[in-house]
Order: C-alpha cells, then sequence, then structure tokens
C-alpha cells in the first residue's frame, strides 16, 4: 500500500530531514511512527501527501508511483488519503455538520448521498447531538473527532493522523485512538505520527521509531521488520 | 461540473463578499464609479457623434454644370456622381427651382419685384446637383473626380468644415478610448487587490481543501464568482444612475437652452441604454473575471 525506497529529503536550508529511508506498509495495516521533534516524522506525512517532492528516491502510495504523478492527478490522488492534524485544521465560520459536507462538496459528492453520509460518521464519532455546533463550541477531543469524521467521510483507502492526541488529556486520546482502531478494522490502511509513548505501548500495533531522519526500528509486538 | 457543485461555488462566493464586506464594498465602488464614468463619457461622446453626424449630413458638394449642356448631359453626371461608393445621395435643383427658393427667401414681402425677372431668370447658369457623401473624409477625393468629369463647370466645397468635423470626432474618440483604458485598468487593479485579501483571509481553508482534495477548478470557482459578481453590481448600480441622470440632464438641457439646443439632436434614452447597459454588464463582469483570474494566477497556487 506504501512504499519508500531510498527516500531522502533535504530542505533548501541544507538540512536534510530524512535520510535513504525505505519502508513497506500493507494493505490494513495500522502502524505508529515515533520519534522527537525533528526525527523527520512530519516530513514523512508531508511527502505521502506529495506535499513535498523528495530530493532522491522513489515513493508508491496505493500503485501510484508519486513522481510520476501529475500536478492535474494530485486531488485525486489526495481523495484516498484521509488526514488529521494535530491542530484539527476544522473550518471555525462552518458547524460540524458543513465541516464533515465540506471534505465531500470538494470531490463533487451528490447532495443526496451528503445527507446520508454525514449523519452516518457523526454517528460513529459520537456527535450526533453536536451537528449544528462551532468548532469553538466543542472540546478539543469533540473537534478532533469532527476531524477524523471529515477525514473518513470520503472512504479512503488511507488514513494518516499526525499527532492526533498532541492536543489532547488522556481520556479523549484514548477515544481517538479506539476511533482510529474502529476506522482500521473496516479496511482503511492506518498510518499515526505520535510521540505518546503510553498510548504506542498499549496499542500493540507495529511501531517505527526514527531519530534524526533515520528509521532506527521497526517492530510489532513479537516481530521485528529489518530496513 | 454537477449542479450542485455550480450552485455551491456561487454560493461560496457570495459568502465570500458578506465575509469580506468592507473591501467588497470598495470594490463595487470603485468598479461603480469606473463604469459610471464610462457609461458618462460614452453618452457624451455618442452624442457628440451624433450630432457630427448629423452635421455631416448637412454638408454637401454643390456640382454647376456648363452652359451648352442638354438635359441628357446632367442626367449623365448625376449618374457617374451616383456610382462613386462614398456618395450617399445626390439632389437635382433646376436653374427655375434655384430661382423660385431664392424669390420665396429674399422676396415673400414684396412678390411683385419677383415679377421683374419672370422672363429673365437671374439664377439660368444655377442648375446644380447636391451631392452628399457617406464619409467627410473622401470630400477632396470625390470633388476631385467631380471636377473632372466632362460638362462640370465649377464645383462649391467646405473642405475646412469637413477636416475640422472629422479631425474633432477622432480626437474626442482617442481621448474617450485613453480614459476607459485607465478606469478599466484601476478597477482591475481593484478588484484584484480584494480577491487577494479574500484569498490570505481564507489561505487555511484553501489549504484543507487542497489536502481533502479538491480540484483547482473547485479552489479557484468562488473566486472567480466573488470578481464577477462584485463586477456585475458595480455595473448594475451606474446603469440604473445613469439611466435616471441620462433623461433629468437632457429635459434640463431642453428647457433652459431651448435656442441652442433646437439645433441638437439627442440621442433618444431607450437608444442610448441599448448600447450602454450590455455593455456595463459584459465590462463589469469582465473586469471581475480578469481581476480575480490575474490574482489566482499570482497568489493561488493550488
Amino acid at each position: 500500500m506504501i512504499e519508500l525506497e531510498d527516500v531522502s529529503k533535504v530542505y533548501s536550508t541544507g538540512s536534510p530531514a530524512i535520510k535513504n529511508i525505505n519502508l513497506n506498509i500493507k494493505k490494513g495495516e495500522f502502524v505508529f511512527i515515533v520519534g522527537n521533534s525533528g526525527s523527520g516524522k512530519s516530513t514523512l506525512i508531508k511527502l505521502l501527501l506529495k506535499e513535498l517532492e523528495p530530493t532522491s528516491g522513489k515513493i508508491v502510495v496505493n500503485g501510484k508511483e508519486l513522481a510520476k504523478l501529475k500536478r492535474k492527478k494530485i486531488p485525486y490522488y489526495r481523495r484516498d488519503i484521509g488526514v488529521v492534524f494535530q491542530d484539527f485544521r476544522l473550518l471555525k465560520d462552518r458547524n460540524v455538520y458543513d465541516n464533515i459536507a465540506f471534505a465531500q462538496r470538494v470531490v463533487e459528492t451528490p447532495n443526496k448521498v451528503i445527507m446520508r453520509r454525514v449523519p452516518a460518521m457523526l454517528s460513529l464519532v459520537g456527535l450526533s447531538e453536536k451537528y449544528r455546533s462551532f468548532p469553538k463550541e466543542l472540546s478539543g477531543g469533540e473537534q478532533q473527532r469532527v476531524a477524523l469524521a471529515r477525514a473518513i467521510v470520503n472512504n479512503p483507502a488511507i488514513m494518516l493522523a499526525d499527532e492526533p492526541t498532541g492536543n489532547l488529556d488522556p481520556k479523549n486520546s484514548w477515544e481517538i485512538m479506539k476511533l482510529l482502531e474502529e476506522i482500521n478494522k473496516r479496511g482503511t490502511t492506518v498510518l499515526v505520527v505520535t510521540h505518546n509513548r503510553e498510548i504506542v505501548d498499549a496499542m500493540n500495533k507495529r511501531v517505527i521509531t526514527m531519530h534524526k531522519g533515520v528509521i532506527v526500528s521497526d517492530e510489532t509486538k513479537g516481530e521485528y521488520h529489518e530496513n | 461540473m454537477k449542479i450542485s457543485t455550480f450552485i455551491y461555488n456561487i454560493g461560496q462566493g457570495i459568502k465570500n463578499i458578506k465575509r469580506n464586506k468592507l473591501f467588497s464594498l470598495a470594490s463595487v465602488g470603485t468598479i461603480t464609479a469606473c463604469i459610471f464614468l464610462m457609461g458618462m463619457f460614452y453618452a457624451i461622446i455618442a452624442n457628440f457623434q451624433h450630432m457630427v453626424k448629423e452635421a455631416e449630413e448637412s454638408v454637401c458638394i454643390t456640382v454647376f454644370f456648363k452652359e451648352d449642356i442638354t438635359e441628357d448631359g446632367i442626367t449623365n453626371i448625376g449618374n457617374l456622381i451616383k456610382s462613386k461608393p462614398e456618395v450617399s445621395k445626390i439632389e437635382y435643383t433646376s436653374a427655375d427651382e434655384a430661382w423660385q427658393e431664392f424669390s420665396k427667401l429674399y422676396f415673400a414681402d414684396d412678390p411683385e419685384l419677383a415679377e421683374g425677372f419672370k422672363d429673365d431668370n437671374p439664377l439660368a447658369k444655377s442648375a446644380n446637383y447636391e451631392v452628399y457623401l457617406n464619409d467627410l473624409s473622401k470630400q477632396s477625393e470625390v470633388v476631385k473626380y467631380i471636377k473632372s468629369i466632362d460638362g462640370v463647370r465649377k464645383v462649391n466645397d467646405s473642405p475646412v468644415t469637413a477636416k475640422s468635423l472629422t479631425d474633432f470626432g477622432k480626437m474626442v474618440g482617442y481621448i474617450s478610448i485613453a480614459i476607459i483604458i485607465i478606469l478599466l485598468g484601476v478597477a482591475i487593479f481593484l478588484i484584484s487587490n480584494t480577491v487577494m485579501i479574500g484569498i490570505t483571509v481564507r489561505r487555511e481553508e484553501i489549504r484543507i481543501m487542497k489536502l481533502i482534495g479538491a480540484s483547482d477548478f473547485f479552489v479557484r470557482a468562488p473566486f472567480i464568482v466573488e470578481g464577477v459578481i462584485i463586477g456585475l453590481i458595480g455595473a448594475i448600480i451606474p446603469v440604473c444612475v445613469l439611466m435616471i441622470i441620462y433623461e433629468k440632464v437632457i429635459v434640463y438641457l431642453m428647457t433652459q437652452f431651448q435656442t441652442f439646443t433646437s439645433q441638437i439632436l439627442f440621442i433618444p434614452l431607450k437608444e442610448i441604454f441599448m448600447i450602454i447597459a450590455p455593455a456595463a454588464l459584459i465590462i463589469g463582469a469582465g473586469i471581475g473575471f480578469i481581476g480575480s483570474k490575474i490574482t489566482i494566477r499570482k497568489h493561488l497556487k493550488v
């Protein structure tokens, strides 16, 4: 599902963010990427979203080689990837319903489908009652659940979560992780970037550890992937 | 594009305007001022050209014939003149008609004085053709041609009138085109600024849209809609204002300056706004479209 071959990224300042990374994530996997600040985790997410171009190496996602992807095809590629961020990135001037519907509108989903799909997503994340609330009226955990609903409303094949629990208390962090696990069970490949070691240890999933732009370990409970 | 997407983008364009009320108002105001001035210039120029045309149409070349010419010779000269494409019409005045006109004009109070010339027409050599042209600038060419026709004795023309009217008309045309181009430039610049502010305000939203997988068109469309709507509102307002003012000004001129205006024919309101209204809407929408397109190309890399 996600393949990286000798991928490096050097920023224009000259500092290398990622050095010769090799990685293979299979369809339906749930993977944590952990590491300190500056380890290259967020750069990896940006490369997968094609927000950044690698300096060298090959990235293949969902059978598409990103370097060969034409500019006009990028939006269509991204429609197969759901993404959530630490700061939720909700539209402040729209209510919960419209924030989720927005993701469907931008991919030109018919209104009838939107009206059926958004309530289903609200129910999944447990926010059916708050569909008319605006982001500022919600707690951090609720905002992240809206962001999750928005990320999965288009049935993406891959879900990328960049520090999804970074701004949340332990209780809400667990709720978000449980939701991500639920999404993964429905067949979506989930890639979570985090530095919350406690959650990572408790979830029993594959964990890739990065340090200074290099993968230093790749292990699943009882299993080790050589990179 | 799906109808629901089209409606959604129009809605977003309207929301952009509402979110950005002050700048949208400033843009509408500027376009209104620009189109108002354009409309006003057009109305003045169109009326002026209308008057020039009226004046041009009254300027004619008079062709006199040699004394020994026959009726057939005169007809032949008339046919040759009429064959020129620059000639719009010719009118023949015989020596008798010329005398009748003259006596009506000068002996109206004492017709018995004219009786003295009954058998001796003093204007016997005054049979003539009055030649009217389509384009006054071609007058000298036509005069040269008529002078070359056998049987023509004399050609009276008014080269100064013709040239000065044509030159003045051209000068007014060039000045107005220059002013309109400058105003269009200003309007495009301002609308472009408004859209740029909209893009800056919505930068985060645009980033989210791009990450979710919105196409270039979907991201750009609301800004184009915003520009076009601002342009259209900025066109409708001055057209309405101009319609009211035009009618009032014409009525004022006709009543206050009767002696002067009795010589002049103004273009009727309906006729002039058949051109101004659609032109203003097209220009307004065009300014909005071009202004937003320029900004999007420059500031919205999707």
